[in-house]
């Protein structure tokens, strides 16, 4: 994964300069009292908060396939090494049993950190994760509750990654009460959201955007720290035009705001960050000053989650919308090899579908 | 490991390969120089020409020395241990005789019980200590069992009750298993073990609560009737889809294994979900994670209408074990006290040397699946009555009990009329107890209503105000 990383690094030249302006650009609300941060990539973040997460809460587990060695990605690297083999181990290859087992250990007050090794493998977990543990609390009526559940699994295009090493499967746990869907989109975020997530009372699954691991750098306080759930963030302020987006996908959509900006379009841009419960007064209030709302995703784009987004503010800002919302997404295909740069929600896409929508 | 396991099977295939083909074509050569013109057909290998290269190797290769001298070659020889394979798991011999490990072995696994069908205790069984305090209460629970699905089951017939599922037949792996374990253990059910539950405390109204969904249900009305659950005795709520508490029984277990408890989780399941793949990855989980978990395992020959032998072609459920490196016993599900001894050393083998054990039950599903279904309709009646009488675990335990001089026709009359009128009394009280409140429906979808939910609250409450014949009359705002 990790050549392919760089091979994508390459041909997107743009990538690496755009995530440094986006590091820059992008400010997180950071406690300061505290050394100065140094510049990590985004697995390095996620090993941070693992490392964080397990010395603050000795009920605190994780596993997964591989992750003894330091995982496919390396986001576990040490962790078996310093906590031992008791508390960060591998699983057998078997994602329902990793969810079920976790969703057990969760429920007796421990904090079960899963790591599913590919988004694309999540689907045999699917039942453990919507019929068990998003409603592991209701049903008991509070009696139980599997709240200390995290669920992490790289998703996302990875430029050679094809069918099954590239899919943004957030759709599908986004239709699940009792569920929270949290996705980071630089290291820093990475960090704080990935510890809120394991340290949030309700089960959460956590995509990293796999694209990024290695390829966004941006400086990390060392600290532990917290980023808040269910509030999206304005990174980049505008009057024309909204753009609503996670992840990796953040990243195209500056590039096209900054190409907006050059023929005098003022774009806004939000990162949601938590997808359920998602905070639609943020992206509402947005809406409401600009009046022109754009929504993009790697997923496909028929029953994605830009799709509640644009109904949700067609509802609450219809008289001020002043024109159609807009959705720049991935094709209705599966995610293709070759054709990948042809699926991809791309960065002229984007810049083509602010300009019409502004133009409309 | 697995790469490399693919990689030595290439090998020893490519170089079996070869040698079969060098010898192949070396072996005419010989019989031709030294056969005579009557040359049989024995001293050629014709006989052998099987569309299986392999199976032609093996049976061929010690009619030809020429074959014989190849195998000299060879990586491996008959249980050459110095060239055993040193192997992930323990040394393993090779071997040159290409056997196929049977389907089945030719005589079932016996199943383990110490009373037989009269009841009487069957010579040398070794009993684990039972006081004729237990007894007693084993045979109570499961008369009070008996008696609260009857009426309950009566009771969904006439309409008072939405749905409901009997444990007919399974009285003694419902009680005498929550007898073997402790208070401490934590039970994962499936649906057909509501007398663990009631072995732990309880109440009949609880029961009935759950039932009918009232404001004393714990679950909050939210779940079917039969769904119950209770913190307080260690038993995880009941969740329809199957085997889906295997898996997590071996995180609980690990809980407890790490908290080092003197205590283990107990997963109740029924045959048909041993096809479920969360049931393979349970027993596999604990079995690699040494997780101090008891699987107990009730095969009652039906799901639904699908009967065993339409649901595995393996000898039952005990077998399974044996594959995911799990201890396991069969055990007759309708003696309680070879279920009680059972279980208890179940758990104390889980305990004592954290690991998993499997338990299978051979029992029968007396009743029908559920009051959704008439399973007279796919089994024979004579097969139901013969269960229901000659091989009745509640008769065989009540024998045992009343020759030990614990129990007499007196106090079984007086026992079933009071646990009638019990169970009736609680549904004639659930029955009025009202709903839970609207607040209800909305609150545990996470800790903390978010602001959809709340908005989505607001708008209900106006909705049933405005159109209250379109909502239960007894749901409180």
């Amino acid at each position: 994964m990790g050549t392919g990383l760089t091979r994508f690094g390459r041909r997107m030249r743009w990538v690496p300069s755009g995530l440094t302006r986006l590091g820059k650009q992008f400010s997180t609300s950071v406690c300061d009292n505290n050394p100065p941060a140094k510049s990590f990539n985004l697995y390095t973040a996620i090993n941070q908060a693992l490392h964080i997460a397990l010395e603050t809460d000795p009920r605190a587990y994780v596993f997964g396939e591989d992750v003894g060695f330091g995982g496919v990605f390396r986001c576990t690297t040490g962790l078996a090494d310093r906590f031992g083999k008791t508390r960060v181990f591998n699983t057998p290859l078997c994602e329902q049993g990793i969810v079920g087992f976790a969703i057990g250990l969760a429920a007796m007050g421990n904090r079960a950190i899963a790591e599913i090794q590919f988004a694309d493998y999540i689907f045999p977990a699917f039942d453990q994760l919507v019929n068990e543990a998003a409603k592991f609390r209701y049903r008991s009526g509070n009696q139980f509750n599997c709240g200390g559940l995290t669920v992490r699994a790289p998703y996302g295009a990875v430029g050679h990654g094809a069918l099954y090493h590239s899919q943004s499967p957030e759709a599908f746990f986004c239709h699940v009460p009792g569920l929270k869907v949290v996705i980071p989109r630089s290291p820093r975020e990475a960090k704080g959201l990935l510890l809120s997530s394991i340290r949030d009372p309700n089960p959460v699954v956590f995509f990293e955007p796999k694209w990024l691991y290695r390829l966004s750098v941006e400086e990390v306080p060392e600290h532990d720290y917290m980023l808040p759930l269910s509030e999206a963030q304005v990174i980049r302020e505008g009057s024309d035009i909204t753009l609503v987006g996670w992840g990796a996908q953040l990243s195209i959509m500056e590039q096209a705001c900054i190409d907006a900006e050059k023929e005098g379009i003022s774009c806004e841009l939000i990162d949601l960050k938590t997808l359920i419960p998602w905070d639609k007064e943020t992206v509402e209030a947005s809406v409401r000053k600009t009046g022109r709302l754009l929504i993009s995703h790697e997923a496909p784009v028929t029953g994605g989650f830009g799709a509640e987004i644009a109904a949700s503010i067609v509802e609450r800002c219809f008289l001020r919308l002043e024109a159609p919302v807009a959705r720049v997404c991935g094709l209705d295909t599966p995610f293709p090899l070759v054709f990948e740069p042809l699926y991809m929600p791309t960065k002229n896409k984007v810049l083509d579908s602010i300009k019409s929508t502004v133009n409309y | 490991m697995a790469l490399w396991l693919t990689r030595s099977r290439t090998v020893v295939l490519q170089s079996l390969k070869q040698k079969h083909a060098f010898w192949a074509a070396a072996a005419p050569l010989r019989s031709s120089s030294s056969s005579s013109s009557s040359s049989s057909s024995s001293t050629v290998p014709f006989p052998c020409n099987s569309s299986s290269p392999n199976l032609f190797w093996v049976n061929c290769r010690f009619k030809s020395t020429l074959a014989m001298n190849q195998l000299d070659s060879l990586p491996f020889s008959d249980s050459d241990d110095e060239q055993a394979l040193d192997f992930p798991g323990g040394k393993v011999t090779y071997t040159s005789e290409m056997t196929f490990i049977p389907e089945s072995q030719e005589k079932r696994v016996p199943c383990y019980r110490v009373l037989d069908d009269n009841g009487d205790l069957l010579i040398g069984s070794h009993l684990h200590q039972m006081s004729k305090e237990v007894a007693r209460k084993i045979y109570n629970n499961m008369v009070t069992l008996q008696v609260m699905d009857t009426v309950f089951y009566e009771a969904q017939r006439q309409g008072r009750l939405t749905f409901y599922l009997t444990s007919s037949g399974e009285e003694a792996i419902n009680i005498a298993s929550a007898a073997a374990l402790t208070p401490d253990d934590v039970i994962l059910a499936q649906y057909r073990e509501p007398g663990v539950l009631l072995w732990r405390g309880f109440t009949l109204q609880e029961f009935t609560d759950q039932l009918y969904g009232n404001k004393g249900d714990y679950g909050k009305g939210r779940q079917m009737a039969i769904h119950y659950g209770s913190k307080k005795l260690n038993y995880v709520t009941i969740s329809s889809p199957l085997a889906t508490q295997l898996p997590q029984a071996v995180g609980i277990a690990y809980s407890l294994k790490m908290d080092k408890k003197d205590a283990c989780a107990v997963a109740y399941t029924g045959d048909g979900a041993s096809s479920e793949g969360d049931f393979h990855a349970g027993l596999n989980f604990a079995a690699v994670l040494e997780a101090p978990v008891v699987f107990i395992c009730r095969n009652n020959g039906w799901a639904i209408s699908t009967n065993i032998s339409e649901q595995f072609r393996s000898d039952g459920i005990v077998v399974k074990g044996q594959a995911y490196g799990i201890r396991s016993i069969r055990v007759d599900g309708n003696d309680a006290l070879a279920v009680y001894n059972a279980i208890s050393t179940a758990r104390e083998m889980a305990i004592t040397e954290q690991r998993p054990i499997l338990v299978e039950a051979l029992t029968y599903r007396v009743g029908h699946h559920s009051t959704s279904d008439d399973s007279t309709k796919y089994r024979p009646l004579e097969e139901i009555e013969y269960w229901k009488t000659t091989r009745n675990p509640v008769n065989r335990f009540r024998n045992w009990i009343v020759k030990n001089g614990w129990w007499s026709d007196k106090e079984e009359t007086e026992l079933r009329s009071s646990i009638k009128k019990q169970v009736m009394h609680t549904i004639q009280v659930g029955e009025k107890t009202e709903k839970p409140p609207v607040a209800d429906l909305f609150s545990d979808v996470y800790d903390v209503t978010p602001s959809n939910l709340r908005e989505q609250e607001k708008q209900l409450r106006e909705d049933m105000i405005k159109y209250p014949q379109d909502y239960p009359s007894d749901v409180p705002l």
